[in-house]
């Protein structure tokens, strides 16, 4: 509001609406108050990672300051407390995605390495040849590589349910690809190149009633909306601490208490045994049976610290706010010429994969980064879905509850000064 | 802060409005594709290489960025009549152009091929000017293997 108006509104005393969500947060995260290019710093590549709130980077300080140890293994006063830290920030992730126990949440080092867990310990002493793992056609790398690998390993087949042009999962296509050799449907929340929110619980459904089990890449969902994985029925859940707000290198797998009692370990190594002799081994309940080695423990406190302080909004909150931010970006990218966006399904989260026919979303990239914008150009390791709208990039804004109205003006602003060099 | 116009010069947006020497070249002897996994570009080049060496005719198909296409368009307009040899060494004072390194004795005459000197102001773009160079090599290699710029 500019100070005529201001004035205006003091003087017919009109109520000023309450700041938005984004504007109350921002002063929490000091990473966004910096200049890029000599213009203050437009970040909108949080699908790639997000930055981290006061409260994250002063409980990552505090932990290797004061409360840092060892866990699980030392009776001195540090270790116990450093013990204490790390199983309480696993009752954090637990309540989160309301997972029934906290033995079914593993700290690993991110979705990619949930994802190979499971492709590696369960899916290795479960599948035979001819067994079938189902993904679709937005899938990650991450979520496309380790079951080719697998796939290699035990002679099973993968294969992919498509999509629609608007970036939605073909429903019937999916149940149709759903067969008696069925063993595993992989499958993304949230596309990070799209957007699409995928309707989990009715894929989980379809699933089980086949007998196959269900595993749910929640990289880039658990950041934008409340996940319940007791409502949803996944069998298993990935997801990463950078993207929400934490570190780097720290993530968690939810998995089904049963199940993950009934898997063999994953690496071998200290923390993770019963007891050894040269001539075997027993192993640890879960979780500590899949977390071999020294942990990422101060990852994990620093991940429950940001749950805290997602918690302290809302996750509720936090949902409705990237949908208005998202429906006001939509809008006001109607308004540049020959712009198009790959991605309209109408059960969606703030990402916005974006495409000139004849600007490349790398010159694209580098033009907005002059005017302080970023944002991520490439194949946002989808491949696959590139090749399936015919484009090698893509240019992807993707939103965070920080950001604010004006951010989405300064992308405007930046696409309409691209689209100005590159000629009408 | 450096000028983006630096970057993107006019000669640039012609050379990638309207591409020299593209498409497919008949009766070509060496070819090479080059593939940029970060950005998804992809490029083949045709070269005719003459018995004494000189690069008789050269051509290239693909799609990239505007850096990417003006360089392999501005490539195939400095290559033609050029010997092998001269081709390679003028890779090598292109690249020390862009990459901002002084290049030791007889800096090779670059002509045109100077607009892209403002890609060193910006390194994650330095990749897009070279695809087309890193091809050529694996074309005057004659290896059909695809080639990946990596730097």
């Amino acid at each position: 509001m500019n100070a005529v108006e201001d004035t205006a509104a003091r003087k017919t005393g009109a109520e000023t609406p309450p700041p938005a969500l984004g504007e109350r947060v921002r002063a929490q995260f000091p990473a966004l108050h910096q200049q890029v290019n000599d213009r203050p710093l437009v970040y909108l590549d949080n699908a790639a990672t997000a930055h981290k709130p006061q409260a994250v980077i002063d409980t990552v300080n505090r932990c290797y300051s004061r409360d840092y140890s060892n866990v699980h293994r030392g009776v001195h006063q540090l270790s116990e407390r450093a013990t204490r830290e790390y199983e309480q920030a696993r009752e954090t992730v637990r309540a989160f995605i309301n997972a029934r126990e906290s033995r079914e949440v593993v700290f690993v080092r991110g979705t990619t390495e949930a994802i190979n867990l499971v492709a590696h310990s369960w899916g290795r002493s479960h599948l035979k040849t001819g067994d079938e793992i189902l993904i679709t056609e937005m899938e990650h790398h991450a979520n496309i590589v380790p079951w080719q690998l697998l796939s290699e390993q035990t002679g099973a087949v993968l294969r992919v349910a498509p999509i629609t042009d608007r970036g939605e999962l073909m429903l019937e296509e999916f149940e149709r690809r759903l067969g008696e050799r069925t063993r595993l449907v992989a499958v993304t929340h949230v596309s990070n190149a799209l957007g699409t929110i995928n309707p989990v619980r009715r894929i989980t459904d379809m699933a089980h009633a086949r007998g196959a089990k269900v595993l749910v890449d929640g990289a880039q969902s658990v950041p934008h909306m409340p996940v319940d994985v007791q409502s949803l029925d996944c069998d298993f859940y990935a997801f990463s601490g950078h993207k929400l707000y934490g570190p780097t290198g720290i993530g968690a797998l939810y998995g089904k208490a049963g199940l993950l009692e009934a898997m063999p370990p994953y690496q071998g190594g200290g923390e993770m045994i019963r007891q050894v002799t040269f001539q075997k081994s027993t192993f640890a309940p879960t979780p500590q049976k899949f977390e071999a080695g020294t942990p990422h423990i101060v990852g994990a406190v620093g991940m429950a610290a940001a749950i805290d302080y997602l918690n302290g909004i809302g996750m509720d909150a936090i949902a409705r706010y990237d949908r208005e931010l998202l429906d006001y970006a939509m809008a006001a990218l109607q308004d540049i010429p020959k712009l198009r966006v790959i991605g309209e399904a109408p059960d969606k989260a703030g990402i916005l994969s974006l495409a000139f026919d004849d600007i490349h979303p790398h010159d694209l990239g580098t033009i907005l980064d002059h005017e302080g914008v970023a944002i991520r150009t490439g194949h946002h390791c989808c491949m696959p879905l590139m090749e399936r709208y015919c484009v090698p990039a893509t240019a992807r804004a993707s939103l965070a509850f920080y950001n604010t109205r004006a951010d989405i003006d300064a992308l405007v602003a930046a696409l309409h000064k691209a689209r100005e060099m590159f000629g009408p | 802060m450096s000028d983006l116009r630096d970057l993107y010069q006019e000669v640039i947006f012609d050379h990638n409005r309207h591409p020299r020497n593209f498409g497919k070249l008949e009766g070509y002897n060496r070819k090479a594709e080059g593939f940029n996994p970060l950005c998804g570009d992809k490029l083949v080049l045709y070269l005719k290489v003459n018995d004494d060496d000189v690069i008789e005719d050269v051509r290239f198909e693909g799609r990239g960025c505007a850096i990417s296409t003006a360089s392999a368009s501005l490539m195939t307009e400095a290559l033609k009549g050029r010997t092998v040899a001269e081709a390679e060494t003028m890779f090598k004072g292109f690249h020390g152009l862009i990459m901002d390194e002084k290049v030791a004795d007889a800096a090779p005459e670059l002509g045109k091929l100077q607009v892209l000197e403002g890609v060193k102001a910006y390194p994650s773009r330095v990749k897009c000017a070279t695809l087309a160079w890193h091809t050529l090599e694996a074309a005057l290699e004659e290896s059909d293997e695809s080639v990946v710029t990596t730097e």
